[in-house]
């Protein structure tokens, strides 16, 4: 099993010093990325999924405070020096961004930019390296990459962008790719098809990923397992059927009931979560789910809960984990 | 999308979607350099600007090196208008003033662009550093630039002119001491911007280190700004030199420079206003050109604007 770990991590967390107190983005979060499994890391905004990525690439500013530990192919990420960091970075993992329009340097062509990617680890030639770029396009898809690596960005549409995106991040053959929200600023039209492009080039390259969404539709047939997160918590962690069948924890329910459906005849309007996400700065006390929660109780209120297990690796942070009334709601949704 | 009931049970089929060749629309890449081309070639007012100016800079040189006569040299012939022999007439001593008025206009542009050239080293080297260091270094710097910003610099100018301002050089280093802090607070503000944006991120997350992304990401997007602004302050450095050369405190005769001229001939304003207006009129003329010009390149050098569909 040893060998199978890629990405291991435990009790990390992430507070951020600001104006109005401290900000406890993630805390205490632990999980594991073995090689070559996608691991979707599932929640609403403010979750702390973004932060937890950002922590782990050693991204964050100044202001960020990261504890815990945190091993990337058995090297101890958070006590690198930043001239290590670098070297893991674009090669060890590399990120896949939101937004392909901001993503992309606008005065570069997209083929300078994807041999700069690869010329920042490997010292080939610049002619290499280009040539290098447009075997990429062609891998992600870009009709004609010949001719395309001389375009600039605002010469693409979104997809071809965040396509462009894509090849950048797998330029230096990464093992751990960390996509955070590769397809939500994108069309929806296109987002199933960069979707598609990203599980390919995965599935190609052998990587691991980490798929950080807010979309529980999305990741459900592409992930091995799934991590939801709430107030920088992990709420329930384990293969993807065992989360969407088992109905374990009721924030992954709320989710899934929002998640809009095609064969639903009902008028009704769409479902969403009730509430907002808690502020991270001020945390309710016990669960920090449970003014939101349908289930809440008086314990809620008093007692966080502690991560429960209900099955082999699968685990949900709620008291009545294991004795919720049972739901077929995801069941339904396709995993 | 009118039809999207029913079927619940067919999975949408993701098609390989054809991208943006839809026919007439297809879009051919052009280089950095012929899309800037294209987008100033739309304004005729800079194209023009820019032949104006190019006649004038190849005259400037090619006048008084054809000219029989010296720009130093006097002839027998003093205070005289218009002739076949002296087209633009002759000054108080007799030196032939169309040669000196092109000589002037050489002096009075090799000295805007040494302050150009200047400017932009030192405005340019202290705007990135303070935008991209940030802290306490940008404090500082912002400190310095504001000290400059707040001395009534004019008067700065005309005390230490006299010193050092009487030659060529020496005018050039104090306006460029006057002006670098405008490039600096564009360049300090256009790296501000960059670094914030997500493909520093990217760059970042992709294993760059710290002068990599300034060198290779954030110089090359101030170069746009960079050179609309140096162009411009030659207009500026064209106008405060001939304020300082017309009184007294620049650049001193012999040396031509279209300032002086203007000075040198004032008196004789009523009589011969044509030594007046002539180096007057290119002053005018020069930093006009030089705004146009500033305009088109300001349109033509961000990349972003609207691409030309072919």
């Amino acid at each position: 099993m040893g060998e199978q770990r890629l990405l291991e991590v435990e009790n990390l967390s992430t507070s951020f010093t600001t104006e109005d107190g401290i900000v406890r983005a993630v805390s205490d979060v632990s999980f594991h990325v073995d090689r070559g499994e996608v691991l979707a890391v599932v929640g609403e905004s403010g979750s702390g999924k973004s932060v937890m990525a950002m922590s782990l690439m050693r991204l964050l500013p100044k202001n960020a405070f990261v504890t815990g530990w945190a091993s990337f192919e058995g090297r101890d990420l958070l006590s690198l020096s930043e001239a290590e960091m670098r070297k893991i970075r674009g090669r060890g993992m590399a990120m896949i961004f939101q937004d392909p329009m901001t993503a992309l340097n606008p005065v570069f062509t997209v083929g300078n930019q994807i041999a700069e990617a690869v010329r920042v680890h490997q010292s080939v030639s610049k002619p290499l390296a280009m040539k290098r770029a447009v075997e990429l396009l062609d891998l992600v898809g870009i009709p004609e990459p010949g001719q395309r690596v001389d375009s600039y960005p605002h010469e693409f549409s979104g997809g071809m962008r965040q396509r462009a995106v894509i090849a950048m991040a797998i330029s230096n053959d990464p093992q751990l790719l960390i996509a955070d929200e590769p397809t939500t600023a994108l069309d929806v039209t296109i987002q199933a098809q960069v979707l598609e492009v990203i599980i390919t080039v995965q599935r190609a390259t052998g990587a691991a990923m980490l798929l950080i969404t807010h979309d529980l539709g999305l990741v459900a047939g592409v992930a091995d397992r799934v991590q939801v997160m709430y107030g920088g918590r992990v709420f329930e962690s384990g293969d993807t059927r065992d989360v969407y069948y088992g109905g374990n924890n009721p924030y992954t329910r709320a989710l899934m009931r929002s998640v809009p459906r095609l064969d639903e005849r009902t008028s009704d309007r769409l479902s969403s979560v009730p509430g907002t996400p808690p502020s991270l700065i001020r945390l309710p006390r016990g669960c920090v789910f449970w003014p939101r929660c349908e289930f809440s109780e008086q314990v809620c209120r008093t007692t966080e809960p502690e991560l429960i297990q209900c099955g082999t690796d699968h685990v949900s942070r709620c008291h009545f984990a294991t004795t919720l009334p049972e739901f077929e709601y995801g069941a339904r949704l396709g995993a | 999308m009118t039809e999207l009931k029913g079927r619940p049970d067919t999975p949408l089929e993701v098609e390989e979607a054809p991208m943006d060749e839809a026919e007439g629309l297809v879009i051919v890449s052009r280089s950095f350099g012929r899309q800037t081309w294209d987008r100033f070639r739309r304004h005729k007012l800079a194209i023009l600007a820019g032949v104006v100016l190019l006649i004038m800079t190849i005259s400037f040189w090619a006048a008084p090196a054809l000219s029989p006569y010296g720009f130093e040299e006097i002839t027998p012939d003093f205070n005289q208008g218009p002739s076949l022999e002296h087209p633009f007439g002759t000054d108080d001593i007799g030196r032939d003033l169309l040669v000196r008025t092109f000589k002037a206009g050489q002096f009075s542009l090799l000295i805007a662009l040494l302050v150009a050239v200047l400017t932009t080293v030192l405005g340019a080297v202290v705007g990135a550093v303070s935008g991209y260091f940030g802290g306490a270094i940008d404090s500082f710097l912002s400190q310095v630039i504001n000290l400059f910003l707040v001395v009534p610099s004019f008067i700065v100018l005309l005390v230490v002119a006299v010193k050092w301002g009487s030659n060529p050089t020496g005018i050039a280093v104090l306006l460029a001491l006057l002006l670098w802090t405008s490039i600096a607070r564009v360049v300090r503000g256009v790296v501000l911007q960059y670094k914030e944006q997500e493909f520093v991120l990217a760059a970042r997350a992709a294993g760059a280190g710290s002068l990599r992304i300034l060198w290779r990401h954030i110089i090359p997007n101030t170069f746009g700004p960079i050179i609309v602004n140096a162009t411009l302050l030659v207009g500026v450095a064209i106008i405060l030199e001939s304020t300082l050369s017309f009184l007294a405190l620049g650049v001193r005769p012999p040396t031509p420079t279209l300032g002086n001229l203007v000075d040198a001939a004032k008196g004789d304003i009523d009589s011969d206003p044509i030594r007046v207006l002539i180096p007057g009129g290119f002053v005018v003329l020069i930093a006009l050109c030089i705004n146009f010009l500033g305009d088109g390149l300001r349109d033509a050098l961000d990349p972003t604007t609207r691409r030309v569909r072919e």
